[in-house]
């Protein structure tokens, strides 16, 4: 489809302050009243958020030298350990990384109530978190042992490197056999007691711009309160799912790879998170800006919950076994109701991602790109779409 | 009608009466017992939900207070932390009376402490340990 306008002239457009920018759930109205074409004319950004767990996430940081040298193997950050395979003073610290003397799931369910993304917390909430090292020690890094309390200012370097974020769609949860399960998508009652879904419906990221049109490497997002950029796709991308005539999944399918400066960031959109029997993980906030370059960005980011779509996956049996059965096909729509249909029988929702949160940072990047603090920058290369 | 839910502290030689028994006999009221324990010094813990005429309660519970019950409304004893309460609305999914509910039209979660029954599901389910529950007496922690 013919563009009718450029990155260049929607980024002229904020900079002179009269840019037309609206969120997600504000272009469905718009669209509806004005048609598409209209819409595409008159809206130059469409902004997007999302707020849930997202496993596939850590710090990459580096802790600065010593006298003498190391070269830290071992390293921990409150008792968490941390990957150091990496040059001298870099490690990564992975946000479901549970603390070494955690009992997990012995005592089971377990709490899991420290864990990586704690400490990626506690960093942004400016709290000194005791760093060990240990090194086996070389000529030219002599130091065995390092001991410290370090804060996120102390940090030379601290980078949210994120390999899978964002997925666009996601299984909603249910428990097919007669024992409650504990599972990263929540506790699953027997007999199909409750069901649990994670997506930000209509104003989530991915799903405004279903088939990779204008995300892409390089793009510029809100990440956790600052500025992040898509480095990739995420890993487990894959493009290649059944589709709505819309061309948004049906199952999850796309994904992101997503890098930022932790220092920018705030604990309001990265918090730790324990979910019991299953682990630590870490949610994080993100907003996409999608540039209406065209009509077919128009109708795209117009979709709403009654047109978006996910499957009823059984995680108390198949999802562990990887057998590949739909319980049901149910939209967002009927998802925030609160209450489903699978197998004839009314079954009690609730969410795993917060709408409110996701809505807050859609309207706060639109208040950024307003303002002329946030531009919209083209993606050096697009994300594979499976063609 | 008045209906309330209560955390009621019975110390050790209390916890031998049958005031529940007197309560509904002196002043009509409908009880349902959500919870109840003896503490290892035989203090007792009670959670009550009373229903009855608005005067006949609050009567009610001075009368459990004559004989050394400490009564707190269970509302005051629950609480969420908003600052780290980021709602996600998981907690909707366990709470067995939409003390902890979703507002649909933005779906924010709400939580109404005067419907709570102190289960304290939604405590182990938050995944930001927001909810807290504090039923434990430090009377009693003390005894």
């Amino acid at each position: 489809m013919k563009d009718i306008k450029t990155y260049d002239e929607i980024n002229a457009r904020i900079e002179a302050g009269n840019a037309v920018i609206v969120t997600a759930e504000e272009m469905i109205g718009i669209v509806k009243e004005k048609g598409a074409s209209q819409a595409a004319q008159e809206v130059d950004v469409v902004t997007t958020g999302t707020f849930s767990p997202m496993c596939s996430s850590g710090l990459l940081f580096n802790f600065g030298q010593m006298t003498p040298t190391i070269k830290a193997s071992k390293v921990w950050l409150n008792k968490v350990p941390c990957y150091a395979g990496l040059a001298a003073v870099d490690a990564y610290i992975g946000a479901t990384e549970p603390s070494e003397d955690d009992p997990l799931n012995k005592v089971y369910p377990g709490t899991f109530s420290y864990g990586g993304g704690h400490v990626i917390e506690d960093l942004l909430l400016g709290k000194k978190v005791f760093l060990e090292a240990k090194a086996y020690g070389t000529d030219c890094y002599a130091g065995r042992k390092m001991k410290k309390y370090v804060t996120l200012d102390d940090l030379p370097h601290a980078l949210l490197c994120n390999p899978r974020n964002c997925y666009q769609n996601y299984n909603c949860a249910v428990n097919m056999t007669d024992k409650t399960v504990y599972t990263y998508m929540g506790m699953l009652k027997p007999d199909c007691g409750n069901a649990y879904y994670c997506s930000a419906g209509e104003l989530s990221p991915l799903f405004n711009d279903p088939c990779y049109k204008t995300i892409g490497i390089g793009t510029r997002i809100f990440l956790g309160g600052g500025i992040g950029y898509v480095t990739w796709h995420g890993t487990q991308h894959n493009p290649n799912v059944e589709r709505t005539p819309g061309g948004a999944p049906k199952t999850p399918a796309g994904t992101l790879m997503v890098q930022g400066d932790l220092k920018q960031m705030s604990a309001d959109y990265i918090k730790a998170v324990s979910i019991p029997g299953y682990g630590n993980s870490l949610a994080v906030g993100m907003g996409i800006p999608i540039p209406i370059l065209n009509e077919e960005m128009a109708m795209y980011t117009a979709v709403s919950n009654k047109d978006l779509f996910t499957q009823v996956i059984d995680y108390g049996h198949d999802y562990t076994n990887r057998i590949a059965r739909s319980y049901g096909e149910v939209s967002y729509e009927q998802l925030q109701s609160g209450t489903i249909t699978v197998n004839g029988k009314d079954v009690p929702t609730a969410p795993l991602s917060s709408i409110y949160m996701a809505r807050k940072i859609a309207e706060e990047l639109k208040a950024k790109i307003q303002k002329a603090e946030f531009f919209l920058s083209r993606p050096a290369q697009l994300l594979p779409d499976g063609r | 009608m008045y209906t309330r839910i209560y955390v009621l502290r019975f110390l050790k030689d209390t916890s031998e009466q049958p005031v529940i028994y007197h309560l509904v006999k002196k002043f009509d009221i409908e009880f349902n017992i959500l919870k109840a324990d003896i503490l290892p010094h035989r203090e007792g813990m009670m959670i009550l939900k009373l229903r009855g005429t608005k005067e006949n309660v609050l009567n009610g519970v001075k009368y459990l207070e004559t004989y050394g019950v400490e009564v707190k409304r269970l509302a005051t004893a629950i609480s969420r932390d908003e600052d780290k309460c980021y709602q996600c609305g998981a907690c909707t999914g366990v709470c067995p009376v939409q003390a902890l509910s979703i507002r649909r039209k933005d779906m924010a979660v709400l939580f109404d402490p005067e419907k709570c029954t102190g289960c304290g599901q939604c405590v182990t389910i938050c995944p930001v340990r927001a909810m807290q529950v504090s039923l434990e007496p430090e009377v009693l922690a003390e005894a």
